[in-house]
């Protein structure tokens, strides 16, 4: 078998390609934002001790952490225009991404929360802090700090999951790679270029992240 | 008319009743030491005073705060009392400056500045003015605890509880904590201590309280408790105490 590789056959999309990762990156950092907000007050709710909505956001941390993506998305995408709710691409992807890091993030999150020793927050009690002053000060910082590893991967994920959303023409890096394809008939080249570019893409993401981590977690230097 | 003043406490956990009717009564400047057995409900009377555990029956009245099962006013309450506990309880991600720093910022809504002043000076007066920025874990388990208590001075409670708040120490570092408790209770802060210190209360303290099963069953100089004990439960106790 004698093929010979093409790859400037690629490159000749380099623009494409480009456009690609501007949008996949810029999903993932909205959807991140979002989605890790979501994330802590979800957390505070289901640790708020406030039956009512523990609940609600139980049923909905386990609806999403139960069900595909894909169809998620699409649910978005083709579902909700029925209800009159039209969304474009990128908008019902960001949306679906969000919500399915919401619910992935609040668990993560909770499980921060429920770690912190009870004589914190008695100590915060004692000090007639209330329970949103707790929360706030003392509780969500080492919480974060602790499952930021964690979490730092679950993003990765949602980054590496947004090339499902090219299923609904949402004009992202794997949008970008079929679409180069389907002109230049090079499957290989391409999908080894995308497939690079995504290892990149996450590598450099987990590098942000553990910075951010560091930057935000870690101590001043103390006087001694 | 007393600081603190208790009255018809009861307080059980489930069929547990673990406080069975008490009543005291603490005045201003008065250091109250609570003795007895493991079980016998010092640690539960010491939280209920602050609102840590609710209460099933009677009252507490701290300097006007007033908690009884109907109504509580827990912030009220909590700013007019003070606590520190035996696993000094500093949060872990804070200096020690900022731990006694963010109550009153956050709680009492003071400026940084004047805050920084006084976390400054409750520091000082725990001996550890030079700990400020320095993090718990850099710290001695002596010297957490002494943070943890100008943690709770900077809210100027108007009493301090304290709740063995040597028991987690290595023995060398007893005494260092204790030298700061003698010197609030010298500069007349209201204490109310649970301790097995026996030594130190009878120094220190001017009324040994003595809890059994949930009672107080008797209260008194610490001499004289200590000499003269008028139940055989505290003689029993005393004999443990002082065979060790
Ligand atoms: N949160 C709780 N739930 C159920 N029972 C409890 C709880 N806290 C304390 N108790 C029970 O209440 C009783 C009194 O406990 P408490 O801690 O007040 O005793 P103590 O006098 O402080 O003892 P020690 O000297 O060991 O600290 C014990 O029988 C204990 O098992
Ligand atoms: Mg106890």
């Amino acid at each position: 078998m004698a093929y010979s590789f093409d790859f400037p056959a690629v490159f000749d999309y380099t623009p494409v390609l480009v456009d690609g990762v501007v949008l996949t990156a810029a999903l993932t950092v909205v959807s991140t934002v979002a989605g890790v907000s979501i994330g802590i007050a979800g957390a505070a709710a289901r640790t708020s001790g406030v039956k009512a909505l523990d609940t609600a956001v139980g049923v909905y941390v386990e609806v999403i952490r139960n069900t595909p993506f894909l169809v998620q998305l699409f649910f978005i995408f083709f579902g909700l225009p029925t209800l009159g709710i039209r969304l474009p691409e990128w908008q019902a992807a960001v949306l679906a991404m969000v919500v399915n890091l919401g619910a992935y993030s609040t668990e993560i999150i909770r499980a921060g929360i429920q770690a912190t020793p009870r004589g914190l927050i008695e100590a915060g009690e004692s000090l007639a802090m209330t329970r949103a002053e707790i929360f706030r000060h003392i509780v969500i910082k080492p919480a974060m700090k602790k499952i930021w590893p964690a979490l730092s991967s679950q993003i990765v994920i949602v980054m590496l999951g947004s090339s499902v959303c090219s299923q609904i023409a949402a004009e992202e890096l794997t949008f970008a790679a079929n679409f180069i394809q389907s002109r230049n008939f090079r499957p290989f080249e391409v999908y080894f270029v995308v497939t690079a570019l995504y290892l990149g893409l996450a590598v450099l993401l987990r590098w942000l992240l553990a910075r951010f981590g560091n930057l935000v977690f870690a101590r001043r230097a103390a006087r001694a | 008319m007393s600081l603190v003043k208790l009255t018809g406490i009861h307080k059980s956990y489930g069929d547990n009743e673990v406080l069975k009717g008490i009543d005291l009564k603490v005045n201003e400047g008065q250091v109250v030491a609570l003795i007895g057995r493991s079980g016998s409900g010092k640690s539960t009377l010491l939280r209920t005073i602050n609102g840590l555990e609710r209460i099933n029956q009677g009252s507490i009245e701290v300097d006007g705060a007033c908690v009884d099962p109907g109504q509580s006013d827990l912030r009220a309450l909590r700013l007019k009392v003070g606590m520190v506990f035996q696993q000094f309880n500093l949060f872990p991600h804070l200096t020690a400056g900022q731990n006694v720093m963010l109550a009153p910022v956050v709680v009492k809504k003071q400026s940084k500045a004047d805050v920084r002043t006084i976390a400054e000076e409750a520091l000082a007066k725990v001996g550890l003015a030079d700990k400020f920025d320095a993090y718990p874990d850099q710290l001695s388990g002596g010297q957490q605890q002494r943070v943890a208590i100008a943690r709770s001075l900077a809210m100027k409670p108007r009493v301090m509880l304290c709740d063995e708040i040597t028991s987690a120490l290595d023995p060398e570092l007893v005494n260092e904590v204790l030298a700061v408790v003698r010197k609030l209770a010298e500069e007349g802060m209201t204490l109310l201590l649970v301790t097995h210190e026996m030594r130190f209360a009878r120094e220190v303290c001017d009324t040994l309280v003595f809890m059994h099963k949930g009672r107080i069953a008797e209260q008194g100089a610490p001499e004289e408790v200590f000499t003269k004990p008028a139940t055989p439960e505290l003689a029993q106790f005393i004999g443990m105490v002082t065979e060790r």
